[in-house]
């Protein structure tokens, strides 16, 4: 027999967020029938600040998209611009390139780690994690000054040198991380009070993953091994690493898929390190970009697209930016259907939703 | 300087870009440690004494800021955290940005940064305790009350009106 | 400079859709760019590494026919379409109708 259906609100401020996102679940009971999601709590409309900055000012409104992935929004923006003005960075500054993201998408990870346990009430277990955190953040600072926004990069390479004795010092520092993460590792994928809450709940099928436009860590614990780092921009051609996947497909997955891809950042940093060449990190750029191209590159919640048109103006014309979770929506509200209204906010920050990256 | 009450925060990301949400919360882990202060990081406007506000103030989110802000008990103190939330920073041109956090709801402490540092937001929220105790003195002797929401805009439109006569 | 890209009247749009679905890709975005008074929609989709683009060009008050009956996830960049140009969508499977983005000013990008 069909229960009685209700419409439940969630969000837009609610404790599991730190952003808003507001979903309507229209409910059986105790079971979620269908969820409809609505954004816009923290649209700024920054695409259309293209008309008022210019091509270089607006690597600075790219890191601000998102705090998490401010580096990454950078980069790929950049990227596109040295795309088409036919700029190529030195190796120097590609090294670090790689270093400063993949340290962010250790930052974001653990981020996530933390989020999560805070979730599903395990308190102390994200005090935790946010302690190894604050050593990648350590790291940031000591190399570009800031904890989550850089200003680091600019069109042509970079806007200063990471000093090697700098980058030497954070070898130790990474396998303290390491070695944290390890411990806190054997909670989250062993412990049966959070396997209760993790295994088999959220399941998505790799055809649903990949129909409906998943991207990153969510897409891979599907078990479809697309990583965008393979296309091999910035130094990701010259270090190895692997694609970690996943055939479960539940929060279970999701959640080893990032553990595991924490150790293949730390193993690319020590790489980047190790092969750090020695050459300038800046190629002077003359004149205004003129045509069209987009990058797509890997952030830490997944795939991500950066669209750049210009007319070999000083103003460019349109900057798109598709982000990870706006992919990763869709693919959201099917987990939903038929999970019990108690996983709702698990089964929200298993796909690690960056709000303000969706809808800029 | 002394502490008379355990004042819980709660957090509200306004239009921000994460990035001084991150920090509000670091500002909680064991690094930073505001709890030490006696503070608890709440979910519910009813429980909570200082609102942390992130990020400028939009079409969209204004009511969302206002009722929380409303739903507050008295005495109550706002920070706006990181220089969006103070006057719009970076995002200060865009189409959908109305300004500051005190566009809507009236701010007691700014604390500006682009992110916010950690620090900076303890030194504020230090700051925030000493205010909620003098607003607890003033509510005893019966000579304080917050004002709500309309009531501030109201009296912005009239400032407003009447910087307008001057002129 | 984009690669793999195919300029369409917009009267072949749905058609090309059928045929890149059935090639198996999936939608990886889709954007509009005003370019003087016409919009320029651009269809990014993706099989694995391999991302094929489809552009069309449109004067104002032109009626687009929606791929999210072939794409299921094409919903919410159609109605972010449709919310910040202004370009009239036909057919989306879940239409906001002009609720994806409340903004302060009506269609900015247009």
């Amino acid at each position: 027999m069909a229960g009685k259906r209700s419409v439940i609100p969630f969000g837009p401020q609610h404790p599991v967020l730190p952003e808003p996102i507001h979903i309507d679940l229209i409910t059986e009971d105790e079971k979620v029938v269908e969820a409809v999601p609505s954004i816009g709590f923290v649209h700024r409309g920054l695409e259309q600040l293209v008309t008022k900055k210019d091509f270089g000012e607006m690597v600075y409104v790219a890191e601000r998209i998102c705090g998490i992935c401010s580096f990454g929004h950078g980069y790929g923006y950049v990227n596109a611009i040295e795309h088409i003005m036919d700029i190529h960075p030195t190796d120097r500054a590609r090294f670090i390139r790689t270093m400063l993201f993949e340290l962010s998408r250790m930052h974001s990870h653990i981020l996530w780690l933390g989020l999560m346990a805070d979730a599903f009430g395990f308190e102390s277990l994200f005090m935790e994690t946010w302690k190894y955190r604050e050593k990648i953040l350590d790291m940031l600072e000591a190399a570009t000054g800031g904890r989550v926004i850089f200003s680091i990069i600019r069109i042509g390479g970079l806007r200063k040198d990471v000093p090697d004795e700098v980058m030497q010092g954070f070898l130790p520092e990474l396998d303290k991380v390491v070695e944290g993460i390890k411990s806190c590792e054997k909670v989250f994928l062993s412990d049966p009070a959070v396997l209760s809450r993790l295994k088999g709940i959220g399941y998505l099928s790799k055809e649903d993953a990949i129909a409906l436009g998943c991207e990153g860590p969510f897409l891979r614990a599907s078990g479809v091994d697309t990583d965008n780092r393979m296309r091999g921009y910035a130094a990701y051609s010259s270090v190895d690493f692997d694609i970690i996947t996943s055939d479960e497909g539940d929060s279970y997955a999701r959640c080893y898929v990032r553990i595991q891809e924490i150790y293949q950042s730390a193993s690319i940093i020590r790489q980047c390190i190790e092969k750090m060449p020695k050459e300038g990190i800046y190629v002077p750029i003359k004149g205004f970009p003129n045509g069209e191209y987009m990058t797509v590159i890997e952030q830490p919640r997944g795939g991500a697209c950066y669209y750049v048109h210009s007319s070999g103006r000083k103003f460019i014309e349109r900057m798109r930016v598709r982000t990870p979770t706006f992919a990763n929506i869709p693919a959201l509200t099917k987990t939903l259907q038929g999970c019990d209204v108690a996983d709702v906010p698990i089964l929200v920050v298993t796909i690690d939703p960056c709000i303000s990256c969706t809808e800029r | 300087m002394r502490i008379s009450k355990s004042p819980w925060l709660l957090h509200y990301d306004g239009s921000s870009c994460n990035g001084c949400d991150i920090e509000v919360l670091a500002a909680t882990t064991p690094r930073f440690d505001v709890e030490r202060f006696g503070i608890i990081n709440t979910g519910n406007p009813r429980h909570a004494d200082i609102f942390l506000c992130t990020g400028g103030v939009n079409s969209q989110n204004k009511d969302v800021v206002r009722q929380i802000y409303d739903q507050m008990p008295d005495p109550k103190v706002v920070l706006a955290c990181g220089i969006c939330a103070c006057d719009g920073g970076i995002f200060k041109d865009c189409y959908n940005i109305m300004g500051g956090t005190d566009t809507v709801i009236p701010v007691d402490v700014y604390v500006p940064g682009c992110a916010v540092r950690p620090e900076a937001l303890i030194d504020g929220v230090v700051k925030a305790l000493k205010l909620l105790d003098e607003k607890a003195e003033k509510m005893k002797r019966g000579e304080y009350k917050s004002l709500t929401s309309a009531e501030y805009e109201a009296a912005r439109r009239q400032d407003a009106a009447e910087e307008k006569n001057n002129a | 400079m984009l690669e793999n890209l195919e300029e369409i009247e917009l009267i072949g749009l749905l058609n090309k859709a059928k045929e890149i679905k059935n090639d198996g890709y999936r939608v990886m975005q889709i954007c509009a760019t005003k370019i003087e008074d016409d919009y320029e929609l651009l269809y990014t989709f993706g099989r694995g590494y391999d991302i094929r683009h489809i552009k069309t060009v449109i004067s104002p008050g032109v009626h687009v026919p929606s791929v999210s009956d072939i794409f299921p996830a094409a919903f919410l960049y159609e109605n972010e379409m449709h919310d910040l140009f202004g370009i009239a969508i036909d057919g989306i499977n879940h239409d906001y109708k002009g609720g994806l983005y409340r903004t302060a000013v009506e269609t900015p990008f247009a």
